[in-house]
């Protein structure tokens, strides 16, 4: 077990898929079902490989395991794979939400296929690659090879304002890489070593720290996304398919609030400590003016993607309050909001596929005849609102004691997200769901199918799971939260003296 | 093994009748959660005795562990129950009342097509709000909170056609949760402030947290909460603060009330149970399983009292006038729930629980014998439409009166006979008097004009309801039935509590036996003697509430039996006064202004002007115009900016590699 390039595997294992596909043809009577067969056992044989990656896993150590070291073109560059408890979950996270993905565009996607689901194994190889990179070239390569998949998704199966979802996305991404482009090459300028391990050992000058945590910043914060550079998000949202929308949100948005741990704060403590109160202040506007903004929306899926920015804030105030509560806290909360919004993308996709809007106005009554669509999306806005006994109270309960500590006012605001959420939640749910069955339209339609209760209730099951016990997850990432915590303090106590013999 | 027992079996019953109550059917939910319900309600009773009335060491406490729940870091909290006198006290308030209110939906719902859904619901709150009283730690306590107020959301929504229950539903739910955003920041700050969240820790640590008085650490700012630096008194404070802030939502006390007398759009079993008996007095019992902090901030203290005071001062004016025969009960709650936490507020915990345990059985016996005549008259809930009731339906009449005279608290002074609601309430106005508070004063002047109201709106609905001449149509009339015995058979049991809880427990909770029986459960300060002092008071004040309830009676009697014209003339020479108590004091007018509609205009405006008229106008959409500028002027690749940023991106890396590597060989 130990010799075997298990991350390796899991990252690249989708390629099979890939290749199985280029082989299939689309046209032929059984075409599209081997097209759809293939890509789910590719995803769900990769998903069973990679939950060998958690058994595996050693909670006790906290740092990088089951590494794997290839020194590429002798240039100092070296595809470098490792896992620790801050990045492994995030592995199982993105090869558990890829089956879902395929279930729920078993129908939906009429054109095109095979390019389709290629696409989405592509995705799923090069996100994998940006949790376990351990090398900041293989690192970038990952993280910006993300968007390729993701344009071609939003641009060519997206909505009527594809183009300008995938436009304004472009724009917003390339300030950000370019940045971190050049904060990559300083670094190794620097350190002379693009090793992430050893960049974590390192210890920038403060001057230094600076600058790289900024550029850092750019590029992980309009991947989160933080305000005031979210706007890309709703209508990115809004025009990916339903299995799209599932990806960006379940994770994607996660690669910026991972990129922060593992860069930020990890690698630029003294900056990270000078810039709180800046990040503080964003995640606080972000958690109360998008739920503001949430709480007006008249398209469901515009309505969900305004909340995640708002539970992203939650993430990023959580990494920046840096103690366990904080960390933990952030790195639950992503987690979950990966299951929980994903799985309210899926319930969005549910009615999308039967009447073709997302007008909220246009719906309402549900309950009378889907009364299970009706538990399920109960149970999501539950777990969205951050009810105890789902997934989603634990991380933004976490999250606000650990700022608590550090910032009372930032957890007062950050606390008024628990009024706004429920707000814009239940009035959502009230508009879709409770009332007569009185519009013509929704008469006809069916109670969920077998397919769409084999893609919800699962997730059902592990929102209320993880709600009732998180332990594994906190035994998981306890260790290697605890090191990056003990680091940081390190750091800013060994600055602070150097301050003080300075003078 | 019999707490676990106590608390799952509803659990169970949520499970089965939610999840195959279509299967099984009706009848089979029906049976299946009532039956587990009696059972966990006998085992309460069980545990009653063993924990509360038998001889126990001071500080004794049952821990049952059940799971691992969080641990990150300092927060260490585990699925597990704490057993000590104040749950059990709720396990039989809880568990008693609910069983009744099974058993007695089986009748009420008897029509409705959903029963399954509405058993499972009950049963999913009875299992939340056990979770709730057997918490071990604030984290569980939170758990359960919420999970009540899910319970209720639910409950009150349950006619998910009728529009307005829908919006009573989510109107509860999110101004609960205004009281929640408190109770957050207050488990953060007791976190903060103590080292831990589970009451074991916070209990030891409170006995030895304040500095004696005089010495250095006294004056000294140990935490900086809001931009206040605090020394250790004010800190505590301000926890205390958040965490009734938590208790006022859930309590519906004044400011946060407005959800309460809305929630009355839920089934009527669902009031009796939810927003009379046991979910609404979940911030009474909050604040006594934290009466070791608690009593450590004579200011937290001071503020739990006015605002009691004025709570039941309040809800009681609104009750005067209300038509709904829901919404009078329901006014009636939340100015008991105000009794209550006056008497918190005075250090009188067990007065408190006292006035709970009795209010338990009274006010879900008024809402179920409300029931009951709803039943009778065919779902109109208005008593403009009902009158002469009395002999239509007897048995409803008879344990209405109960209720009612429970309520008012009959009773003679001085001796030991008396209905329920005597005892525990005079125990509360006595101790008011001889409090040393400083807000005692204003508390007992308040607290006796409620109970003047109080009797006037409770014989103004028995007068309305059962007495004068029918004023409901000769077709409703025809149809007046007495409820079957699966409805009335709860109202006996309830109707026997409201009779003598008064008279066999006052000695344990709040009397002789008070140290003996409480075992430390409430905790109190040396210096606390209300215990004694309240039965030091003259003789006018222990007569007060006496008199107050006479002086209602006979009002209420000249109003609508006597002379029932002159209600209407009152209310037309005094029209101001009278449409600013029927519309509650403009409460909801003046919250819709301003939180509702200035949200939502806020909302609009950061949609419309923010994001849209200034991020995108200045950020994308301007430099997207620029580009389009300059690729028009270039060059016009293919179609998309995806080869144009595939293209980028394969220059940049090329560029690194090229440049590492010839880093690398100089």
């Amino acid at each position: 077990m130990t010799d075997w390039p298990i991350l390796s595997t899991v990252t690249f294992l989708p390629l099979v898929g890939v290749l199985l596909l280029l082989l299939t043809r689309e046209d032929g009577p059984y075409g599209r079902r081997n097209i759809l067969n293939v890509s789910l056992f590719t995803t769900v044989f990769t998903f069973i490989v990679s939950l060998f990656i958690w058994i595996g896993f050693d909670n006790s150590n906290a740092g990088f395991q089951m590494v794997e070291k290839h020194n590429w073109l002798g240039t100092g560059i070296s595809y470098h794979l490792g896992v620790d408890g801050i990045s492994m979950l995030f592995v199982i996270l993105t090869t558990f939400l890829m089956p879902f993905c395929v279930l729920a565009s078993w129908t939906s996607v009429e054109k095109r296929l095979k390019e389709y689901m290629i696409a989405f194994l592509l995705l799923e190889v090069v996100m994998t690659g940006v949790f376990v990179s351990l090398d900041v070239v293989l690192f970038y390569v990952f993280f910006e090879a993300t968007l390729i998949p993701m344009f071609v998704i939003i641009g060519v199966w997206g909505g009527k304002d594809r183009v300008y979802a995938s436009y304004k996305f472009f724009l917003y991404t390339l300030l950000g890489s370019v940045l971190m482009m050049l904060a990559i090459m300083a670094m190794y300028w620097q350190a002379g070593t693009t090793d992430i391990t050893e960049l974590l050992k390192y210890g920038f000058p403060a001057g230094m720290q600076t600058w790289l945590w900024l550029a850092c910043f750019a590029a992980f914060s309009v991947k989160m996304p933080m305000w005031p550079v979210h706007t890309w998000l709703p209508d990115a949202h809004v025009q990916a398919p339903t299995a799209g929308s599932v990806i960006l949100a379940g994770v994607m948005l996660k690669l910026g609030g991972y990129g922060m741990i593992r860069f930020s704060l990890a690698m630029f403590p003294i900056a990270s400590e000078h810039f709180a109160p800046l990040v503080f202040s964003l995640s606080v506007i972000a958690i109360i003016y998008t739920s503001l903004v949430a709480m007006m929306q008249d398209d469901i899926k515009k309505l969900i993607a305004y909340s995640s920015v708002a539970h992203m804030g939650y993430v990023t105030m959580g990494i920046f309050a840096a103690n366990v509560q904080g960390l933990q806290g952030a790195i639950f909360q992503m987690l979950s909001h990966g299951i929980v919004s994903g799985a309210l993308f899926l319930c969005v996709g549910v009615v999308y596929d039967r009447l073709h809007t997302r007008e909220i106005a246009a719906y309402g009554g549900l309950v009378n005849n889907m009364p299970k669509y009706a538990v399920a999306f109960m149970i999501f806005t539950m777990a969205n609102v951050g009810l105890p006994g789902t997934s989603g109270f634990i991380g933004e309960f976490l999250t606000i004691i650990g700022v608590f500590r550090v910032n009372t006012w930032v957890a007062l605001f950050a606390a008024t997200g628990v009024i706004l959420s429920a707000s814009y939640a239940l009035w959502l749910y009230r508009r879709v769901i409770f009332g007569a069955l009185e519009k013509e339209s929704l008469k006809a339609l069916l109670d969920l199918s077998g397919r769409e209760k084999l893609i919800l209730y699962p997730l059902i099951a592990i929102t209320i799971f993880y709600g009732f016990y998180p332990a594994p997850i906190f035994d998981a990432t306890a260790a290697s939260v605890d090191l990056v915590v003990n680091n940081y303090s390190a750091a800013l106590a060994a600055a602070k003296t150097l301050a003080l013999n300075a003078h | 093994m019999i707490y676990k027992a106590i608390v799952f079996l509803p659990l169970i019953g949520f499970l089965i009748a939610g999840l195959f109550g279509r299967s099984i059917g009706a009848k089979a939910s029906e049976y299946v959660t009532s039956g587990l319900m009696i059972v966990a309600a006998v085992l309460s009773w069980i545990v009653f005795f063993n924990v509360a009335l038998a001889h126990g060491e001071a500080g004794e406490v049952i821990k049952v562990p059940v799971m691992r729940w969080i641990q990150s870091g300092g927060i260490d909290v585990e699925w597990a129950f704490r057993v000590d006198t104040l749950t059990a006290v709720m396990f039989v308030v809880v568990n008693t009342v609910s069983t009744l209110v099974h058993v007695y939906s089986i009748g009420y719902m008897h029509h409705d097509p959903h029963r399954p859904r509405f058993f499972a619901y009950l049963s999913l709150f009875t299992f939340a709000m056990l979770m709730l009283i057997t918490s071990d730690n604030l984290a569980q306590m939170f758990f359960g909170w919420e999970g009540v107020g899910l319970a209720s959301y639910l409950l009150i929504g349950f006619w998910y056609k009728k529009p307005s229950a829908s919006a009573a539903a989510m109107k509860a739910f999110i101004v609960n949760r205004v009281g929640d955003f408190g109770f957050v920041l207050g488990i953060a700050g007791v976190f903060v402030l103590f080292g831990s969240i589970s009451f074991e820790t916070i209990f030891a640590a409170a006995a030895t947290y304040l500095p004696a008085a005089g010495s250095p650490e006294a004056s000294q700012a140990v935490v900086n909460i809001f931009g206040m630096s605090l020394d250790k008194a004010n800190a505590v404070t301000v926890v205390c603060l958040l965490l009734f802030m938590g208790a006022m939502g859930k309590s519906a006390q004044f400011l946060l009330h407005t959800w309460l007398p809305d929630a009355m759009e839920g089934p009527t079993p669902v009031s009796a149970l939810i927003h009379a008996a046991t979910m609404v007095t979940a911030g009474v019992f909050l604040v006594a399983r934290m009466s070791p902090i608690f009593e450590l901030s004579p200011n937290a203290l001071l503020v739990v009292t006015i605002i009691g005071a004025i709570t039941a001062f309040f809800a009681a004016t609104v009750g005067l006038v209300q038509n709904d025969i829901k919404r009078v009960i329901a006014y009636s709650t939340c100015s008991q729930l105000g009794y209550m936490f006056v008497a918190l507020g005075l250090g009188a915990y067990g007065a408190a629980i006292f006035h709970l345990f009795t209010h338990a059985f009274f006010k879900a016996l008024l809402f179920l014998g409300a029931g009951s005549v709803i039943h009778a008259v065919d779902g109109e809930q208005d008593m403009r439409y009902m009158g002469g009731l009395r002999k239509h339906i007897p048995v409803t009449f008879w344990m209405m009166t109960i209720g009612t005279l429970a309520l008012t608290g009959v009773g003679i002074p001085g001796t030991m006979i008396g209905f329920a609601g005597f005892f525990s309430k005079d125990v509360i106005i006595e101790s008011a008097y001889s409090s040393h508070s400083p807000a005692a004063g204003f508390a007992f002047t308040l607290l006796v004009i409620a109970a003047l109201f109080t009797s006037f709106y409770s014989w103004r609905l028995a007068f309305l309801t059962f007495f004068g001449r029918p004023r409901a149509s000769a077709d409703v009339m025809h149809h007046v039935h007495e409820s079957p015995m699966v409805m009335l058979a709860p109202l006996y049991i309830l109707a026997a509590g409201a009779v003598v809880a008064g008279v066999l427990f006052e000695g344990y909770f709040f009397g002789h036996e008070y140290a003996e029986f409480w075992k430390g459960a409430l905790f109190t300060l040396p210096e606390n003697k209300i215990l004694e002092e309240f039965h030091h008071v003259p003789v006018l004040v222990a007569w007060s509430p006496f008199i107050a309830m006479a002086v209602g009676f006979v009002t209420a009697w000249y109003f609508y039996i006597k002379s029932p014209s002159t209600p209407r003339r009152l209310a037309a020479s005094q029209k101001v006064l009278y449409e600013f108590l029927l519309n509650k004091w403009y409460f909801d007018e003046l919250y819709d202004f301003l939180f509702v509609r200035s949200a939502k205009a806020l909302g609009r405006f950061l949609w419309k002007k923010g994001d849209v008229g200034v991020i995108d106008t200045y950020g994308p959409n301007g430099v997207a115009a620029r580009v389009v500028d300059v690729t028009n002027r270039v060059v016009k690749l293919q179609s998309g900016y995806l080869y144009h940023y595939a293209f980028a991106m394969l220059i940049g890396i090329a560029a690194l590699v090229t440049w590492m590597m010839l880093g690398s060989s100089i």
